[in-house]
């Protein structure tokens, strides 16, 4: 596991890092959830289940309720009596405190949401502590401070909220996405029924349960576990007033028809190709750096991944030698383990996407290399990937991977680089390095994308407004900007 | 079980790709161009930039590394073997230094199994003293010299302090570099005094002290580091510990990162000491993970990596009998010198 | 005794590129008066039509959103004064498609010159109103700003040939947008005469394009497209207005759905609609030395 051990030299020892494994307790799981509705936690009205999985091992974890139409319609119902109740005449004042309470509360149990998140997804637990969990209490606490303010939002003196909010995410930052989409449509006076992710129900149950400690009136959230066509259902319901989604286009290009015609407001986050755009004059150490964190934080698993590498060609060789050389410091493995940055893929089908598009990429005449490492025996695990002499005509610089590998382009000047990366129907995100203060205004301003990291990679903020061009997705989550969604208008 | 093929594949292209970085050097050859100013003003500012929060931001992940034992026990007696164990006050005594060679020489009277420190390090009238004292270990007798700490003195008088040192019997010298020339833009001033300096040492082995905290830039810290390779310098080191900031983990990572490229052109190893603020066998391991990570376990030897500290010792001492017997000294049960 | 005058009509033709093209299928429809008397032979655009409009927005929308914000605002304002100066034209052709009285047509041109003289003052502004920096937990500057969507296909109002147009015409303009607009298919004379003043204005070729023709086989050609980023459905019927968002979905395309009947074209605007067709960039840069 993790690094192979490195031979004496010169009288050297390896430093090796003895395990550092967290502790599971601290997640208190449960045999069995079912789902919450209403303020409490039932039984499907079918009677159906799934088991989730730990995919670095791929124990099984718990077993899940799996909500069908029927509870979809009952939370709904729900969703509906809370806005037109309690919910919908509450004060800003009031809703605010609900959404401090919340935030304060997932800050209490942020160790066991940390873990539960590490078990049901694979990400190493230092992501889950340093990032997924703080990340998502900041948003609660964010948007808690706006439910007051809205007439001095930019959305008119008395903006509306829309009514019931049906939101499906994805299983890459599950508990992180449940708070992006929570924290604004509650803010605004919404009620929601939520659908995490079928692989990763865990930590949006574990909420619910810090629903329950906060007092969070009944209906105004519900959770119902399950898998896509729980998810469409949810979509596809006349009483869901507005949809929000995040995951693949595909998806997204479905739920889009779904709704077309409907009184449902949309907004859609996607996939993303993201061009990670290195010139010459770049803090090169930094760059790698950006680029390492790029596209090996979450194993890759994020929309707006740098999975492009855009490198000057002057500079071409160095960067990638050095990057080659960081990546053989990466430890890949037991996601409990607080030394891990590695961790596992999030399913079997993912990995088997993440495969063939890799042999995709070996097909096609690119150059593919990882540094070396031990993959465990069980669980699912890819390692960090690197190909180069990729064509921008290659499905490896076309398509989404959503994994570990990242696709090493290069090109001569700025307009080149600027073209490159706009070739691309998706628009999520976009990297720039140059010490040159005026060529990261021209890149920025040029690319089109709704992120543009400049001398930075991978950064995240309540503040921030966060979204997509093109096919990648519209609508922001994040900022003032971000209540948008949320509002009639 | 799975394996990823050919391990062989990151060691070889690596250096020669890193090199072509630095074409100039290479091309025209570390001695033209340390003879030029002009051009070692051009090398210098054609160096990467560093960008500051980015470095940092690399410390503060490398500063989440958790070790645990065994290797924790590890990392506490390596880094124990990597002190240069410092006194350098106007009040030091001949008894003073004494006291701290038997130390220096011994930290753990309950356990020989710790091993000695790498060096002493003293004022170069007290060479003499920390010689006898040493004498029989393999304790080194370090030196500072050139007017330290702030080097402001002419070079014949900085020379002297050199050789001062040198006759005295100092195996290794830590000079510092001319800040005031460096920050007026006079790089070739600061070169050629590590040059002499070098010279001076007659085959002692020269640390160049960066001052960092007196750089202020991490790009500065980059191109200083890269005027003391140049120079000679044997070992880079960050501090002398007079003047805060001193040494911290995102310095260090630029001049590792520098000795890196710096062997990759030259082929010449050069070492890292840090210096000045380190008192934890925490912060201690910090360095040791940014040394692991940056330029790899070559360099985790008191031959490439010294720490420069006095209290930290104890410190040390404190979290190894932790490990290994699982309680904590009270303060009486670390001797004080 | 002198003779009686004869007219000269005028050919209708479509707005492509900057340029008035016959339709290229070569085809005409008639276009009468709200009294049922003949008006005009408007073209009749066919999908050819469509693309060539499309190609000729995509192509002019580069430089459109990379004029500065004050030049697209002069260009805009300038619009206004070509409109004021044919404002009998405008009422005329506003009665005889509408049957308005002499005075509620005027009330429409006049708060549809105003409109567009209200859209021309937002363009140095929007940005500032829909931009933010924002204030992020770390030693990092993060802006965003208000950046255009691209090419908006737009089906016009059907109940209000000018004041309507201009309302949702304008708006995608104001952030830099470029328009691939579908007259009403009932009352397009003053559209057509709309694009006479683009074209005599400072508007570059392509940043507006006009077709005329029935939306049924025009709506849904537009919304499959692939170069269209926007689908502002203001004046489609429902049905074809739920089939083209579905289309839509093809390339993500971001929908305004239609207007609920008896909208009110002349009540206050707001941002809603200068925002629709914006996209927000968010930029991150560390702070340091």
């Amino acid at each position: 596991m993790a690094l192979e051990p490195e031979s004496t030299r010169s009288g050297a020892h390896a430093f090796n890092y003895s395990p550092a494994p967290e502790s599971r307790a601290v997640a208190r799981l449960r045999t069995s959830y079912g789902l919450f509705i209403d303020g409490g936690f039932v039984e499907s009205i079918g009677g159906a289940t799934f088991k989730t999985v730990n995919p670095s091992s791929e124990e099984v974890l718990a077993e899940v309720t799996s909500a069908g139409p029927g509870d979809v319609a009952r939370a709904v119902a729900a969703a509906r009596r809370a806005f037109e109740g309690p919910w919908g005449v509450m004060s800003g004042r009031e809703r605010a405190k609900y959404l401090y309470r919340i935030a304060r509360l997932i800050q209490e149990r942020s160790r066991e949401l940390a873990v539960v998140e590490t078990l049901d997804n694979g990400k190493p637990i230092r992501e889950s502590r340093d990032v997924d969990v703080p990340l998502a209490a900041a948003h609660f606490f964010y948007y808690a401070g706006w439910a007051d303010k809205l007439e001095h939002a930019g959305f008119g003196p008395s903006p509306r909220a829309l009514g019931v909010a049906g939101q499906v995410i994805p299983w890459n930052f599950p508990l992180l996405m449940a708070a992006w989409k929570l924290a604004p449509a509650l803010a605004t006076g919404n009620t929601c029924v939520l659908k995490p992710a079928e692989t990763t129900p865990l930590s949006a149950l574990v909420l619910a349960d810090i629903l329950q400690q906060a007092e969070l009136p009944e209906g105004v959230v519900n959770i119902l576990t399950g898998d896509g066509a729980t998810g469409a259902a949810l979509v596809a319901h006349d009483g869901v007033d507005k949809v929000a989604f995040t995951g693949s286009t595909e998806v997204g290009r479905r739920i889009a028809e779904i709704v077309a015609g409907t009184h449902k407001h949309l907004t859609l986050e996607l996939g993303g190709k993201a061009a990670n755009i290195v010139f010459a004059d770049a803090p090169l150490d930094q760059a790698v750096e950006g680029i390492v964190n790029g596209i090996f934080f979450n194993q890759g698993h994020v929309c707006c991944a740098g999975s492009r590498l855009l490198v000057e060609e002057s500079v071409a060789s160095t960067v990638v030698a050095m990057l080659k050389r960081r990546l053989a410091t990466l430890r890949l493995g037991d996601p409990m383990d607080k030394n891990t940055d590695i961790g596992a893929i999030n399913s079997a089908e993912q990995l088997g996407r993440i495969v063939a598009l890799a042999d995709a990429g070996e097909d096609e005449g690119a150059e593919r290399w990882s540094p070396p490492c031990t993959l465990p025996e069980k669980g699912w695990w890819f390692p960090p990937t690197v190909f180069t002499d990729v064509s921008p005509s290659h499905r490896i610089a076309r398509e989404e991977i959503f994994g570990p590998v990242l696709s090493v382009l290069t090109f001569r000047t700025p307009d080149e680089a600027i073209e490159k990366a706009n070739n691309t129907t998706y628009g999520l995100s976009a990297g720039v390095w140059t010490e040159k203060g005026s060529r990261i205004l021209a890149m920025a301003s040029r690319l089109r994308a709704g992120v543009v990291w400049a001398n930075t990679f991978n950064r995240f903020d309540p503040a921030s407004p966060f979204g997509g061009f093109k096919e990648s997705g519209f609508g922001r989550e994040g900022g003032r900007q971000g209540l948008g969604a949320y509002l009639d208008d | 079980m799975q394996t990823v093929e050919d391990p062989g594949a990151r060691v070889a292209p690596l250096d020669d790709a890193v090199a072509s970085a630095y074409r100039d050097a290479a091309a025209t050859g570390v001695s033209s161009l340390v003879s030029s100013q002009d051009r070692l003003a051009r090398f210098l500012a054609g160096l990467p930039g560093v960008d500051k929060v980015g470095c940092e931001q690399r410390a503060a992940a490398l500063a989440t590394r958790s070790i645990k034992m065994p290797s924790k026990l590890w990392a506490i007696e390596l880094a124990i073997s990597m002190i240069d164990l410092t006194t350098l006050e106007g009040a030091d005594t001949h008894g003073k230094v004494r006291t701290l060679c038997a130390k220096a020489r011994r930290p753990e009277p309950t356990d020989d199994a710790v091993p000695p420190v790498a060096a002493v390090c003293v004022y170069p009238d007290l060479v003499a003293v920390a010689r006898e004292a040493l004498a029989g270990s393999s304790v080194a007798v370090a030196s500072v010299a050139t007017a330290f700490p702030s080097g402001r003195a002419s070079l014949a008088v900085k020379l002297a302090d050199v050789r001062d040192a040198v006759e005295a019997g100092a195996d290794e010298i830590d000079m510092v570099i001319d800040r005031g020339a460096f920050l007026q833009g006079d790089v070739g001033v600061v070169v050629e005094e590590v040059v002499a300096v070098k010279e001076a040492c007659a085959g002692a082995h020269l640390k160049v002290i960066l001052e960092t905290g007196e750089l202020a830039t991490y790009d500065n810290v980059r191109r200083a580091a890269w005027l003391a390779m140049l120079g000679g310098a044997d070992f880079i080191k960050t501090s002398t510990g007079k003047v805060t900031p001193a040494s911290t983990v995102p310095v260090a990572l630029v001049m590792l990162e520098a000795v890196r490229d710096f062997r990759a052109v030259t082929g010449r190893t050069v070492g890292v000491k840090v210096a000045g603020g380190i008192r934890t066998s925490k912060d201690a391991i910090r360095y040791l993970v940014a040394v692991n990570e940056t330029v790899g376990d070559e360099w985790l030897v008191a031959a490439r990596f010294r720490l420069g500290a006095s209290s930290l010792l104890n410190d040390l001492l404190r979290q190894r009998r932790k490990q290994l017997t699982g309680q904590y000294a009270g303060s009486d049960d670390m001797s004080v010198e | 005794m002198t003779e009686p005058r004869l007219e000269v009509k005028k050919t209708y033709k479509l707005y492509i590129g900057g340029a008035f093209p016959r339709s290229e299928s070569g085809r005409s429809y008639v276009v009468t008066s709200a009294a049922g008397g003949f008006l005009a032979n408007a073209a009749w655009a066919s999908r050819k039509d469509v693309r060539d409009a499309v190609a000729a927005a995509r192509a002019a929308q580069p430089s459109w959103s990379a004029a500065t914000a004050y030049n697209r605002g002069q260009v805009l304002y300038r619009v206004a004064e070509l409109l004021e100066a044919r404002r009998g034209q405008f009422i005329e052709e506003v009665r005889a498609a509408e049957g308005a009285t002499a005075r509620r047509a005027a009330a429409q041109v006049d708060a549809s010159i105003d409109r567009w003289v209200w859209y021309a003052g937002w363009c140095d502004k929007l940005a500032q109103v829909a931009g933010s920096s924002n204030p992020v937990a770390g030693p990092y500057f993060n802006f965003s700003v208000p950046e255009p969507t691209g090419v908006i296909g737009v089906v016009a109002p059907s109940d209000s040939s000018l004041l309507g147009l201009v309302s949702v015409v304008a708006p995608a303009l104001v952030a830099g947008n470029t328009v691939v607009a579908l007259a009403d298919e009932l009352r397009p004379i003053p559209a057509v005469s709309l694009t006479e003043v683009l074209a005599t204005s400072d508007v570059p070729g392509g940043v507006v394009n006009l077709l005329t023709g029935p939306p049924g086989e025009l709506v849904p050609v537009l919304a499959a497209h692939r170069d269209v980023d926007g689908l502002d459905l203001a004046g489609a019927e429902p049905a074809l207005a739920a089939a083209a968002e579905a289309t839509g979905a093809t390339n993500i395309k971001r929908i305004s759905r239609p207007v609920a009947p008896g909208h009110d074209w002349r009540r206050d605007p707001g941002t809603a609609r200068l925002l629709r067709f914006v996209e927000t960039k968010t930029v991150w840069h560390p702070i340091g030395v």
